[in-house]
């Protein structure tokens, strides 16, 4: 690997910019095939630093210009949480 | 489960103004945040604002937010909610909200998302180091923490963020080696530009960061020139002594709870990223749904001020509230954000907005 490609691209998970290149390469070529893949955008940010850099390296790779690339899906929550949070929480209301 | 008419999402420059537009029509209001101040970015900026009067010109972001928050504790009909982080909007309109680590469910009849956006990374070897900072982590350090984040820093990027956060370090005495900007052009006004080059800092226009280097943090950074093209030119390295890179490289406005409330998305580059077409009241295609600042489009806290404005009183007159007086608040603050936008600083801001207002018909 040369330095560029040990650049961190998802420093949540530790995506280099080799292993994504090597990902578009083998055929996965939108955000949310990368993230099942790799858990790129999987970690505390939840792709918040990730998410352009991969976008414009897919872009450059295929030749697919971002606003044309699929979108990721966006689940809730938009951040971690522990269980015991949503435990301590609020009953749900078949429980009241 | 918490039952309140208007939900405003987040505390910073928009949502406190859209907090107060809608708490004026007497709406009954919930304000979220998930940090335990209300001002957002506004408590970093220790400059003096432009604009006019209405957007509090001459005032320091600091002291703008504290003025914006004690006037909104006075109103009864407003509930805030600090250190509470929104999870997530459901199909049935409800959020979901996390406070001392408990969830908690919010029901509102209109939701006002004024979440910002976040900083834009740059790829580069090491750019993981230990000492490479976003500007607004920078600016928290310095401004609200009292902390230096080092002693020589190379700043990465001319926009607005970077020349403002370089003035700052130089006045918290930190040195700025340059800033770096892959650009031909400065992209920030002229104003701060001269500011920093007065005080001796140099902007190296086309040039991009081709590496950080040192042994467990930073120590210093290879620049080099780029061509026409965006390409790097070999040849053209120069190696700095620093032990901070600071990245003021653009803002993505997060977007998430917009494609969780299924808000119909584009991607609009002027504006930052993807944003929610809206209509002119900064209503959404989800008729739940109000944007405001830089979760709207990536723009600046005036701005962001008055589109809060017209979100709030938006979403309360589609409540059936505020009347004639808020018609007349909300023309008047149209008319503001026309007079911001306007001239050769708006081209770009107009030129994205173009592409995300048309198409929505709704209008109050």
């Amino acid at each position: 690997m040369t330095r560029d490609e040990n650049t961190i691209i998802c420093r949540c998970e530790d995506l280099t910019l080799g292993q994504l290149r090597k990902l578009i390469s083998e055929g996965y070529t939108t955000l949310d095939e990368i993230k099942r893949i790799s858990r790129a955008g999987m970690g505390p940010c939840q792709g918040r630093t990730c998410r352009a850099l991969i976008e414009r390296e897919i872009a450059a790779m295929t030749g697919t210009p971002i606003k044309e690339q699929a979108p990721a899906r966006y689940r809730q929550p938009s951040k971690p949480v522990t269980f015991s949070a949503i435990l301590g929480g609020e009953p749900h209301e078949a429980d009241c | 489960m918490i039952n309140t008419q208007i939900a405003i999402i987040g505390g910073g420059p928009a949502g406190l103004r859209a907090a107060l537009a809608a708490a004026q029509t007497g709406a009954k209001v919930l304000l979220l945040d998930n940090s335990d101040h209300l001002g957002g970015q506004l408590i970093k900026q220790t400059h003096m604002f432009f604009g006019s009067q209405q957007q509090f010109a001459g005032s320091r972001g600091i002291d703008i937010a504290t003025r914006l928050a004690t006037e909104l504790r006075q109103f009864e009909n407003v509930q805030i909610m600090l250190e509470t982080t929104v999870l997530g909007i459901y199909e049935d309109g409800v959020l979901l909200a996390e406070q001392d680590d408990k969830v908690r469910k919010i029901k509102a009849e209109r939701i006002i998302v004024a979440i910002g956006a976040s900083e834009r990374m740059l790829a580069f070897p090491n750019n993981d180091l230990p000492g490479v900072y976003g500007a607004g982590a920078a600016q928290t350090l310095m401004n609200v923490h009292g902390v230096r984040p080092g002693h020589r820093v190379l700043m990465v990027g001319a926009g607005n963020i970077g020349l403002i956060v370089t003035y700052q370090m130089l006045q918290a005495g930190v040195q700025v080696v340059g800033i770096v900007e892959a650009a031909p052009t400065i992209g920030g006004y002229l104003v701060h530009a001269a500011k920093v080059r007065r005080a001796g800092v140099p902007i190296y226009t086309s040039h991009t960061v081709k590496e950080a280097y040192g042994d467990g943090a930073v120590e210093g950074a290879i620049i080099w020139q780029l061509d026409e093209k965006w390409a790097p030119i070999p040849g053209t390295e120069q190696d700095l002594a620093i032990d901070v890179i600071c990245l003021a490289v653009g803002l993505s406005p997060l977007s998430d709870l917009l494609w969780q409330a299924g808000c119909q998305m584009t991607y609009v580059p002027q504006l930052g990223g993807s944003v929610a077409v809206r209509n002119s009241l900064l209503c959404t295609t989800n008729q739940q749904i109000y944007i405001a600042g830089d979760v709207a489009g990536v723009e600046e806290a005036s701005s962001a001020m008055v589109e809060g404005q017209v979100a709030g009183l938006g979403a309360a007159l589609s409540l059936g509230l505020g009347g004639e007086q808020a018609h007349a608040m909300l023309a008047d603050a149209r008319g503001q954000l026309a007079a911001l936008r306007s001239g050769p600083v708006g081209e770009k801001i107009r030129a994205g907005l173009s592409l995300v207002e048309k198409g929505v018909t709704a209008d109050a």
